[in-house]
């Protein structure tokens, strides 16, 4: 399994992309493996607050509807309309094209509660057996 | 072959009935109807012949498993033989042509049926009274929950929670929901049952109810059940029990002696009315003596010998249903139990037992059982054997259909890992049961011998595996008449 | 007759394969205390005596076979074709439950997806679902998607709404403290500026239903832009078989069209089962209660169908689904499409049209009659409301008439205190021109009598 190090993940398995105030926002491979294949994704909706670890996304198998929640504070400035028709993006590039939503962190100093790249690789390692 | 959309067969001009001439002086339309409230473009319904239609139909209905077809193992859902009598009982003009605005004096003798049906249902389950109303067991477990909420409001002191086992029916969680309850899921312990420490630190003064089933999803009885009762009792709560399982108890039991507050039948399970292809069912909802002034309007009464209904119940949560209820439905779970009679309700609970432990012990050695004490009506396997052989209990479930045998109810309850949960019912003989338990076992063997095989089941049936991923992701939910879906 | 098949041998061998004495062991997880005397319910009848004692019964009820029913009010006598009962009744469509193995239930799901298709083209909507309870929670349910959707907790009914109806919408949405407003319909239909003054922008829908309770026909078009100004839905209620000639609320722009589909086949059975259905605009797809069948293909690639969008479900979503429905009422939904499709094209149009002649016809005989008027001076389907010559009560007349065999029409007053000595009359295709002409008839018979008489003892 992938994680690259470049980015932070949250023990919800979704991963954070930092661009100074702005937190790009998707789930992890390991995440969209265990939910296989994806057919919706509810997003928020743009200008929506969000507060770390709340849920703000839904994502849905055939047979399952799994919560995303917000990594960090602050608001969805942006969303990727791509997955409303292609849903399957996700499975394909979870880390790329498969991005869920943008959001402008009120305090980026939140990112330093989140886990490295090494310890959320462990965390699925023990949530695996 | 597949058999073709009605919509493909349908050829300009072609018609399936006629209607008389009009006998009245006819006017021009527009002279009932100005231009802009009238219709422009006429619905695309199909034009076929009457024999178009018999034969579509017909074909249809062949691609279909039922239980006058084959056994239907469909845990929880209780599918045991639908009797004809019953059909021929409700299909009497002096019921099914009854229009529900005739005024009571025409209509004493359905109201009749209506009153002693609920006076059985109190009698078999030991509840103070029934409302009929509910459509479904999910309308049933929603009016339970608006009773809970209203009940407090009376009281002055509005509670926001209900606490539910995650072994519970989806419905559970999603009733409560509705009616602006909190849900407190509470695991279940080893044994499968409520586990009365952990609902002790669950309770609170907000709690407003417990919503459980007994015997519960797996088929346990919770033994503890009058503990649980005393328990929210103690903390001015109440106990709400689904009577899916109520198959089990029939004749033994009454479930109000367990101390239960609220209570809702599925008809279509324990008293046999068909279940349709998924309805209609219908829910009544039993209460205790507190819980009665809240029940829906109107009631069924007899006063100096005539039925009648009583619409005066000023604390009532209201009306749930237009008219009274799926009268059609009450009609056939009404002459069930007078068949069945005081005989034969203990019969029928003890031979859904009988056949439940019968066919877990003829599968024990070839499936996990997750449960191994003794079941009541219904009990569950696990497939997690299997799945290490890379065959999922969908694949079982798919090849069980190669078999001639619908398959149990599967992935739940959701405690169970790869669930099968098998419900036989009473109906059924001991060799059909020696059928589908050598049809699972050769399966387990095929598991290990042949994964493939099972792997890409069904091989016999009208199609082959469906694509459900394709279905929820090019969304085609009507035919489109061009070609290209929703 | 309990229909348990196993002989004394048969339990025998069983208890010893299971390894316990007896059928009384296998109950042992059940403390003593609660195992009971049996209940005290009448021995068990063999099926001669319950055929016997059921039909008696239902003798004594007045069924519409035997006597001609001017009865409508949500709940219709259609003529229902006999290959809709032939074909509803076969026993691999009464006896399945809902399709979750799809590869073995083809039939049930084909014919769903049909229904769908069925219902999208009566009432020019995108999307239908496999059915619901009846008509009045399907109002109440797409109340719910509108509060849902919108995310506003107000929603302005027309008070000519069915009543019932209204009364099932209050009990849905008491528990989520939602507040509902009634638009008056003072002339038999929602006044468009009366209800302007109610909408605004917490108003997540508006309410309507056409034909309304009393036949009348709603102006859709202004009912629609007064709710959309404000960004609120226009939820309308329709009569299946007044699509045949009305205009479909797609084309006047409803967001979620419901109905009862009871007139599609479907028996009276004293108020249930029936079936309601629920259609929705593209964009409301997800967010639909119910059930829902889509096209797929298998292994293969050949069509087939299954149970889709399930994720939105109680089994799945559980306290977070879309709504705590389990079902649809699917023999019912069956019923009508088979219905549907005997009717076709040109049948329900022709159906539509001569319900509409013989209401009309009827309306006119009986405002020929001497102090009968017409309630409301608006068109209508096949119901018209009637006010009756002062000194005549409803009942009394009903009480009259079915001396001759007719059930006349619905006294209005229960559901609406303001209209004392008004009645509501129903005529759908199964009235001859002679039923017809006997209850005018009678009702002039009687109501002549009546008013002579009253002014021989001075009450007039």
């Amino acid at each position: 399994m992938d994680f690259p190090v470049d980015l932070s993940y949250a023990k919800t398995h979704e991963w954070v992309r930092q661009k100074g105030d702005e937190a790009i926002v998707g789930i992890t491979s390991y995440a969209q493996e265990q939910l296989r294949d994806i057919v919706f994704v509810e997003l928020p909706k743009l200008g929506r607050k969000v507060k770390a670890k709340q849920p703000c996304a839904v994502i849905e198998s055939v047979k399952a509807a799994y919560d995303t929640y917000a990594p960090v504070s602050g608001e969805i400035i942006r969303i990727n309309t791509e997955l409303e028709g292609s849903p399957q993006l996700i499975n394909e590039d979870p880390y790329g094209k498969g991005w869920l939503f943008i959001i402008k962190m009120n305090d980026p100093g939140e990112l330093k509660e989140l886990l490295s790249s090494q310890a959320y690789a462990v965390l699925c390692k023990e949530e695996h057996h | 072959m597949p058999e073709k959309l009605i919509f493909e067969i349908s050829s300009p001009g072609r018609r399936g009935v006629r209607f008389p001439e009009c006998d009245v002086p006819k006017r021009p339309l527009e002279d009932m109807i100005p231009k802009r409230l009238q219709r422009t473009t006429p619905p695309r319904l199909p034009e076929v012949s009457e024999l178009d239609i018999v034969r579509h139909f017909t074909r249809l209905s062949h691609l279909n498993y039922s239980v006058d077809t084959n056994f239907y193992p469909l845990g929880s859902c209780t599918m045991k033989y639908n009797p004809k009598v019953h059909e021929d009982i409700a299909g009497l003009e002096g019921f099914k042509k009854l229009h529900p605005y005739q005024p009571h004096e025409q209509v004493q003798g359905v109201l009749r049926l209506l009153y002693d049906f609920s006076e059985l249902l109190k009698e078999v389950c030991g509840m103070p009274e029934f409302s009929l109303q509910p459509a479904a067991g999910a309308q049933g477990e929603l009016l339970g929950m608006m009773i809970t909420r209203v009940y407090y409001e009376k009281k002055g002191e509005p509670r926001r929670k209900i606490i539910i086992p995650d072994s519970a029916h989806g419905t559970n969680p999603a009733s409560a929901a509705l009616c602006g309850f909190e849900v407190v899921e509470i695991k279940s312990n080893k044994e499968g049952m409520v586990d009365l420490e952990v609902l002790k630190k669950a309770m609170s003064p907000e709690v407003a109810a417990l919503m459980i089933t007994n015997p519960n999803t797996l088929g346990i009885f919770e033994k503890e059940i009058r503990a649980i009762c005393d328990i929210l009792h103690a903390a001015g709560g109440l106990v709400y029990c689904d009577g899916a399982n109520l198959n089990a108890l029939l004749g033994r039991v009454k479930p109000g002696d367990m101390g239960i507050d609220l209570l809702h039948l599925n008809l279509h399970k324990t008293f046999t009315t068909p279940h349709g292809g998924g309805g209609p069912g219908a829910g009544p909802l039993g209460v205790s003596e507190p819980l009665r002034p809240f029940l829906p309007i109107p009631r069924v009464e007899m006063q100096k010998g005539t039925f009648i209904f009583n619409y005066n119940f000023p604390d009532s949560v209201g009306r749930l249903k237009p008219f009274y209820g799926n009268i059609g439905i009450i009609i056939r779970a009404y002459a069930y139990i007078l068949s069945l009679g005081r005989e034969g309700l203990g019969r029928v609970s003890e031979a859904a037992v009988l056949n439940a432990n019968y066919l877990k012990k003829k599968l024990s050695q070839h499936y996990d059982i997750p449960y191994p004490e003794g079941c009541m009506h219904e009990f569950v396997l696990s497939g997690r054997r299997q799945k290490r052989l890379g065959v999922t209990t969908m694949d079982i479930a798919k090849r069980l259909l190669d078999y001639g045998f619908y398959a149990p109810t599967i992935y739940f309850p959701l405690i169970v890992e790869e669930a099968l949960m098998i419900e036989p019912t009473e109906t059924e003989s001991r060799e059909t049961l020696d059928d589908f338990a050598q049809a699972l076992v050769s399966i387990a063997e095929e598991a290990e011998k042949q994964p493939e095989l099972v792997k890409g089941a069904p091989h016999n049936t009208p199609v082959r595996r469906l694509d459900e991923v394709k279905a929820a992701r090019q969304l085609d939910l009507r035919w489109s008449f061009t070609g290209d879906g929703l | 007759m309990d229909y348990v098949p196993h002989t004394d041998k048969d339990k025998q061998e069983m208890l010893r394969e299971i390894g316990v004495p007896s059928t009384e062991a296998l109950f042992k997880a059940v403390p003593k205390e609660l195992i009971g005397v049996s209940p005290k319910i009448p021995k068990a009848l063999s099926e001669i005596e319950l055929l016997d004692l059921l039909r008696k019964l239902s003798n004594r009820n007045y069924n519409l076979s035997q006597y001609s029913s001017f009865l409508g009010a949500g709940a219709y006598e259609h003529f229902i074709p006999s290959v809709v009962e032939h074909l509803a009744s076969r026993g691999e469509f009464v006896t399945c439950y809902t399709p979750y193995q799809a590869e073995a239930s083809q039939g049930t799901l084909q014919a769903i997806y049909e229904f769908q298709t069925l219902i999208c083209e009566l009432t020019a909507m995108d999307a239908a679902n496999a059915s619901l309870y009846d008509g009045a929670s399907a109002l109440a349910e797409a109340a719910l998607l509108a509060i849902r959707h919108t995310e506003r907790n107000k929603v302005v009914v027309s008070r000519a709404i069915h009543p019932e109806y209204r009364e099932v919408l209050k009990t849905y949405l008491r528990p989520l403290g939602a507040v509902i407003l009634e638009a008056e319909a003072p002339q038999g239909i929602t006044d468009p500026k009366g209800l302007k003054a109610l909408v605004d922008g917490d108003t997540a829908a508006v309410l309507i239903q056409n034909p309304n309770f009393f036949g009348c026909l709603e102006e859709v078009d202004a009912l629609g832009d007064v709710s959309h100004e404000k960004g609120a839905f226009l939820i309308a209620c329709v009569n299946p078989i007044s699509l045949g000639v009305l205009k479909p609320p797609g084309e006047y722009g409803a967001e979620i069209a419901v109905g009862e589909a009871q007139p599609l086949g479907n028996h009276l059975s004293y108020g249930g089962p029936h079936v309601g259905f629920f259609a929705v605009k593209k964009e409301l797809v997800r967010k639909m209660p119910g059930r829902l069948v889509g096209a797929t293909t298998d292994l293969e690639g050949r069509r087939g169908f299954v149970l889709t969008l399930q994720a939105r479900e109680q089994h799945i979503r559980r306290h977070r689904a879309t709504s705590n429905i389990c079902t649809n009422q699917n023999l019912c939904a069956l019923r009508a499409c088979i219905y549907l499709c005997a009717l076709g094209r040109e049948g329900i149009k022709e159906l539509a049209e001569l319900n509409l002649q013989k209401s009309h016809y009827a309306a006119e005989k009986v405002f020929s009659i001497q102090g009968f008027q017409p309630l409301f001076q608006k068109p209508f389907f096949n119901e018209f409301a009637v006010r009756l010559p002062k000194g005549i009560e409803a009942e009394f007349l009903n009480g009259q008439v079915l001396q001759k065999g007719i059930i006349g029409g619905l006294p209005l007053r229960g559901f609406y205190p303001e209209l004392e000595g008004a009645m509501l009359f129903c005529v759908t295709e199964t009235k001859t021109r002679a039923d017809i002409d006997s209850l005018v008839n009678v009702l002039k018979e009687v109501t002549e009598g009546h008013l002579a008489e009253a002014k021989l003892s001075g009450w007039v």
